[in-house]
């Protein structure tokens, strides 16, 4: 960044100041206009951008202070600079207070101007990285698309730009492999607040002792093992948003931490002492039925009604099947570039086979069974025996159980089939591992 | 051909222009003559400030420039200043002819410390390039090496090169033939 870059604009009604003024700006080769008062200026100062407007206070007509209101109004982003020749601390006080960057008096002292074109140069710079440093983190910070053309998914989208407005607490509701992560993320990346990060703490994931370290972080031997202070989730969340994922999976202990923590913004770590205060959006997803969780005790009614105050409900696929050939080509034409394989489509027999199939796991589900296809795939379509779906193969179909019982069947037999491998029954069926013991549980699932 | 004009405006001092020449020949290869200006500067005198007004010094230098000057530096021991500002080290025509330069606030003398003609004779220097630079159309430049950083206090000519920065170089070679 040069003075070369930096545009002037001059207004005083004195011809030998504005010359002066004039000549000292052109030394640095910055581009200079002048303005013999304040109708001429704003006529100047219209459709173009100036780095620095210089303006005397004291003029016939509309004065400097003023005219600094009207030029502010027009573009923030100018430093505006007051000159006078009549110095009084009110005046200063008042242009300061109406906006001016900063106060000259006559004689200017040399140094003063150096110095405000040095500013100025420095601000230039400074926006311009900014704006380039926004930029990349909109490009990174955008999710992975969210595809569908079906009205339920079209709706979704369109709660999504609207509460990304706001700074509203989410609960996002759905099944395993729906998107709520996805849906979390381009909350996020829509809102004020996407300059900042998204933290995800999956509730599922930790035993309780760990997950509250994860959260608040800890001081220096705040337990055994605890050799450094380490930050918390919350804090790195500060300004971004915190997303909870599996939110009904946490300890009542947790709950009545959480909900402190979410209603003052306040908290310590573990060990400490300190308050550290934070600023974030909450942003919570369940597969889970919090509401009879609250019926039962299970869940503190405060904290679903704090988590609770605007809710999305992510349909599940098989209710949108009309996504699912989308999805499909979205998916074949994402892993035959990654793969570089150059796999063309399926088979009618493949694709008639993926629309009828229940896909109790989702998106996720489609996305893996996909993927799998793709690495097995010998030819240019993949055929009905690239997919590992257990629909046909392994005899049952959706008209024979309710949905409930298609997805008991579904888990037993991925069980099976994986030898009761629950790592590897879980990723098959697109789901945590934590989900899938909680399955097993709820069905009565047996070796 | 043309040449650079160092215009010594009475009140002046003794200075030893030797070094300065010398560098005038290899910065803007420009062939120097050393002339004593018949201006007199009581005209331009301020009684409120105390001061000279520069550009009224600048005008009159430009009137009596010889026929064939490719600038004219004027210098004096007199306090300049122009309209609005406190004071000057010196002002120039960008691209234009003529520049003047006031050695009052180079000495160390002003700041209440010892003589030190040595510094004096480099900040002299410094300032004269600099004036000059701006008449061979260089603007100020961030480099603080270079001798086109604009400088506002003594320490700022004391913390810069005499050199022009390797860009300003370049700047330069369409003004030469």
């Amino acid at each position: 960044m040069q003075a070369q870059d930096i545009s002037v604009l001059i207004v005083d009604d004195e011809l030998s100041v504005r010359d002066s003024l004039y000549r000292w700006f052109k030394s640095y080769g910055c581009r200079v206009e002048t303005a013999q008062d304040a109708y001429e200026a704003m006529n100047k100062y219209k459709g173009q951008n100036w780095d620095i407007v210089l303006l005397d206070i004291k003029m016939p007509g509309m004065d400097g202070v003023e005219l600094q209101k009207r030029l502010k109004e027009m573009n923030e982003n100018t430093i505006r600079i007051m000159i006078t020749a009549y110095a009084s601390v009110d005046t200063a006080v008042q242009a300061l207070k109406e906006g001016a960057y900063d106060y000259i008096s006559k004689p200017i002292n040399p140094a003063q101007l150096d110095h405000i074109i040095r500013n100025a140069i420095e601000k230039r710079r400074l926006i311009s990285e900014a704006a380039s440093l926004r930029q990349k983190i909109e490009d990174l910070s955008l999710p992975e698309e969210i595809i569908g053309e079906s009205q339920g998914i079209r709706k979704i989208l369109e709660m999504v730009a609207e509460v990304a407005k706001t700074d509203a607490t989410v609960m996002i509701r759905g099944e395993s492999g729906t998107g709520k992560e996805l849906i979390a993320r381009a909350i996020h990346a829509n809102s004020k607040r996407r300059y900042f990060p998204i933290i995800t703490i999956n509730c599922g994931a930790y035993p309780e002792g760990l997950l509250e370290s994860e959260i608040f972080g800890h001081e220096k031997g705040a337990f055994t093992g605890a050799q450094f202070t380490r930050r918390g989730k919350l804090e790195l969340a500060d300004k971004g948003t915190l997303f909870f994922d599996e939110i009904g999976n946490i300890s009542m202990k947790m709950q009545m931490d959480l909900l402190r923590v979410i209603e003052t913004k306040h908290f310590s770590r573990l060990g400490g002492e300190k308050l550290v205060t934070t600023d974030f959006r909450v942003v919570s997803a369940t597969n889970q039925d919090l509401e009879q969780d609250v019926k039962r005790g299970k869940f503190r009614e405060d904290l679903y009604y704090r988590l609770n105050v605007f809710t999305l409900v992510i349909p599940p696929l098989r209710e949108r099947a009309t996504d699912i050939p989308i999805l499909v080509d979205y998916f074949l034409d994402k892993f035959a570039k990654t793969m570089n394989k150059p796999v063309e489509g399926f088979s009618p027999e493949a694709l008639d086979l993926l629309i009828r199939y229940p896909w109790p796991g989702n998106v996720r589900e489609l996305r893996n069974i996909i993927e799998r296809a793709m690495v097995v795939v010998k030819g240019k379509r993949i055929e009905v025996s690239d997919l590992s779906l257990p629909f046909d193969h392994e005899g049952y179909s959706l008209s024979a159980s309710s949905l409930e019982e298609a997805e008991r069947l579904h888990i037993q037999r991925i069980l099976n089939r994986t030898e009761w491998n629950i790592s590897q029954a879980a990723s098959l069926l697109g789901i945590e591992r934590v989900t899938l013991y909680s399955k097993i549980k709820k069905y009565g699932l047996q070796k | 051909m043309s040449y650079v004009y160092i215009s010594l405006i009475e009140p002046t001092g003794n200075h030893d222009l030797e070094g300065l020449i010398g560098e005038i020949q290899k910065v803007f290869r420009s062939e120097t003559r050393i002339i004593k200006s018949k201006i007199d500067i009581s005209s331009a005198y301020d009684p409120v400030r105390f001061q000279y007004d520069a550009s009224a010094l600048l005008l009159r230098l430009l009137e009596d420039q010889p026929p064939d000057v490719r600038a004219i530096l004027g210098i004096t021991e007199a306090d300049l200043f122009v309209s609005i500002f406190e004071f000057l080290f010196g002002m120039a025509q960008l691209n234009g002819a003529g520049a003047i330069l006031s050695t009052y606030r180079l000495k160390n003398e002003l700041y209440g410390l010892r003589p030190d003609p040595i510094l004096f004779a480099e900040r002299l220097n410094k300032e004269a390039l600099h004036e000059l630079g701006h008449t061979f159309g260089l603007v100020h430049c961030f480099n603080p090496q270079c001798v086109m950083n604009p400088s506002t206090y003594v320490e700022q000519i004391d913390a810069k090169s005499k050199d022009l920065c390797r860009q300003c170089r370049t700047s330069l070679l369409p003004s030469f033939p």
